[in-house]
């Protein structure tokens, strides 16, 4: 491996809680890297670890090649932003922005031109008297970054560096976030429970559960192809599907019996799985198409029939629930690109078509029925970009 | 619709109950007549016998030098203590904070007597520094509550942020921790440096010849009635000090939360 971070077979316990098992990692050099789970999955530990605020009971951290492992925080060339900003109260501004820097004993002269470039960066030039109770909550954020930022970091920790604002700031802040990694380029390690922001930011994103790494990959690969049903759930919405492979229809597709569901699926055979084979699969929502007439039959689509239940009209989009066969209850969304006061939309209750591609299915490698418990169910009733779980940890 | 007289009526009743004692206690410090009962004209004559008074200038002396000495050693023994507790999360810290706390709860007359059968049992001369290590005792435990009360509100992610910005322990206890907790410290040591210069019950048990303080000294011209207008005057100055330094420390705190929430 030759990533610019790296932590290699991280282990940490808190008493009898395991907060990481044997955790590894490549960050590259430069990139936006998020650490994504739900609260207590282990993400905010290992940021510490990374700091240097928590000690492994296992494991190394390597920056560039150096074990930083030992190290203490105050020698570690990465900088933390923290969940609460952590701003020195008894400082302006640029005095707070200007502390790495004092320090590090670095020419008076330069602390001033270095500061002063920062608070540009952040845009709060006209603000630098000003203490920290006196700005507001997106400064006080902006005021955290540039004060990292200025020691020149190898890597910028950021925990869940949003959490504490409202949501239009939020996604705000989430932009300019955007814009300063592209301006300075550091590499971004950001930890977060909320996966709209670590979709939007990231260039990878790690997946943690109870400690351990489900999958890393690309916002795309980890949405559209889930290696396991916690990934699947925790990330977006999805219907499962348990059953097994009856017939290999071809090299690249293959039949699969469910059970309790009328016809056999077709599903696309990536995992290239043998006849009699238990499979899991996951099908986004969105993937569906729902219609009140029957779609006409093609060999690489499956149909099913079923009655809506339950109907959230989200402006943007429309979520059903459609039971079939008793025992399934399908979540179906669809986006509206045409005046829908023009068209009669279905309703509650009405007998409905849902159909899907065969390649729009993903086959899991494991999956775990707990996981089920993050779907967002027809009780519920909550839209999509409502993280699961909205308490800060 | 009317406004009650109620809460005005209280008030008025509340400030005579207060101050109307405090208030003779003046008018008598310029009172001719010796023992107060009467008006019996103007006089500057018991503050003239009070400036004259060598013993009560000794006695203030020793209390000054004992309140600085205790409030001192308290703030910093106390600050250090209450870091401990709030830090530390021992089992013997239990334990700690019920030793920290008890003296608040101990009547005095307790700690007085305890404080002088040991100074008597170890053999400790009674004197001055006997004075300082019972104010110190009793000083510590205030102290160390009123900066936990603070600590307890400082966020030590702030802590953490200093290292992470490369402080080492001491800048970031020096810059970023004391900064923050002054306020509690400056209270602390203004109620051990109160306390100390007040107290009465503890300092009577320790003192030795010669070192009695201005409470304990007043207690005993008290005994002797013709020393009570002199006594008047020395409170009436007392008072006066009081109110200077309480004005003032608001005067400077009003300027410091200018720029505080």
């Amino acid at each position: 491996m030759s990533g610019f971070l790296e932590f290699e077979g991280i282990s940490k316990s808190f008493g009898d809680l395991k907060a990481l098992d044997n955790v590894s990692l490549s960050i590259r050099q430069g990139e936006i890297f998020s650490l994504l789970g739900p609260s207590g999955c282990g993400k905010t530990t290992l940021l510490r670890i990374c700091a240097g605020f928590e000690m492994p009971d296992a494991g190394r951290v390597l920056l560039n090649g150096k074990d930083i492992t030992d190290l203490p925080p105050n020698r570690r060339a990465v900088n933390t932003i923290f969940q609460n900003y952590a701003l020195f109260p008894n400082m302006t501004l640029r005095e707070n922005i200007a502390f790495g820097l004092q320090i590090a004993k670095v020419p008076k002269k330069e602390i001033a031109d270095r500061v002063e470039t920062m608070l540009q960066l952040v845009q709060l030039e006209h603000h630098a008297h000003k203490r920290p109770h006196q700005i507001s909550g997106g400064q006080k954020q902006r005021v955290a970054i540039a004060r990292a930022l200025v020691n020149r970091p190898q890597v910028l920790l950021l925990d869940e560096p949003l959490a504490a604002l409202d949501l239009k700031l939020r996604q705000r802040m989430l932009v300019e976030l955007d814009g300063i990694h592209d301006e300075v380029g550091t590499t971004f390690v950001y930890v977060t429970h909320d996966q709209s922001e670590a979709m939007g930011l990231s260039d990878r994103i790690a997946v943690f559960n109870h400690g351990v790494v489900e999958q890393v990959g690309s916002s795309t690969e980890i949405y559209e192809a889930p290696r396991t049903s916690f990934t699947a759930a925790f990330i977006g919405d999805t219907n499962f599907f348990n059953g097994r492979v009856c017939e290999r229809i071809d090299s690249e597709y293959c039949q699969i019996e469910i059970e309790g569901l009328e016809p056999r699926l077709r599903f696309f055979n990536d995992k290239n799985l043998r006849e009699q084979v238990r499979v899991d699969l996951s099908v986004r929502p969105e993937k569906f198409s729902i219609s009140r007439t029957q779609p006409a039959p093609d060999p690489l689509s499956n149909t099913l029939r079923g009655t809506v239940e339950d109907v959230i009209y989200l402006g943007s989009h429309t979520k059903w629930w459609v039971r079939v066969n008793e025992e399934y209850l399908i979540s179906v969304t669809s986006q509206h690109s045409r005046f829908l006061l023009d068209s009669k939309p279905i309703r509650w209750n009405e007998a409905v078509w849902i159909s899907w591609h065969a390649d729009d299915g993903y086959m899991l490698e494991r999956y775990d029925e707990n996981d089920e418990a993050l779907l967002v169910l027809s009780d519920a009733g909550l839209p999509d970009d409502i993280p699961p779980d909205e308490e800060a940890e | 619709m009317k406004r009650s007289r109620l809460p005005g009526l209280t008030v008025l009743i509340l400030l005579v109950f207060f101050y109307l004692p405090i208030v003779i206690l003046v008018i008598n410090s310029f009172n001719l007549h010796k023992y107060g009962g009467e008006w019996s004209g103007f006089t500057l004559k018991w503050y003239v016998r009070l400036f004259q008074d060598d013993a009560v200038w000794h006695a203030l002396r020793n209390s000054l030098i004992i309140a600085g000495v205790s409030t001192a050693a308290s703030t910093v023994l106390g600050t250090l203590a209450a870091y401990a507790l709030h830090r530390s999360n021992d089992r013997f810290q239990k334990i700690h904070h019920g030793l920290i706390y008890m003296p608040l709860v101990l009547p005095d007359i307790l700690m007085g007597m305890s404080l002088l059968l040991f100074f008597v049992a170890v053999g400790f001369q009674l004197g001055l520094t006997s004075i300082c290590i019972a104010h110190i005792t009793f000083c510590i435990s205030y102290v160390a509550m009123v900066v936990l009360a603070r600590l307890q509100d400082f966020d030590f992610s702030m802590m953490e942020a200093a290292y992470d910005l490369g402080a080492n322990s001491w800048t970031a206890t020096t810059r970023v921790l004391l900064p923050a907790l002054a306020p509690g410290i400056t209270a602390g040591a203004l109620l051990a440096f109160t306390l100390s210069i007040d107290d009465f019950v503890i300092t009577f048990f320790v003192a030795g010849p010669g070192s009695s303080t201005l409470p304990v000294h007043i207690y005993s011209m008290m005994k002797h009635s013709r020393f009570m207008p002199v006594i008047n005057a020395l409170s009436t100055l007392l008072l006066l000090v009081t109110f200077v330094a309480v004005g003032s420390s608001q005067l400077i705190n009003k300027q410091k939360g200018a720029d505080l929430p």
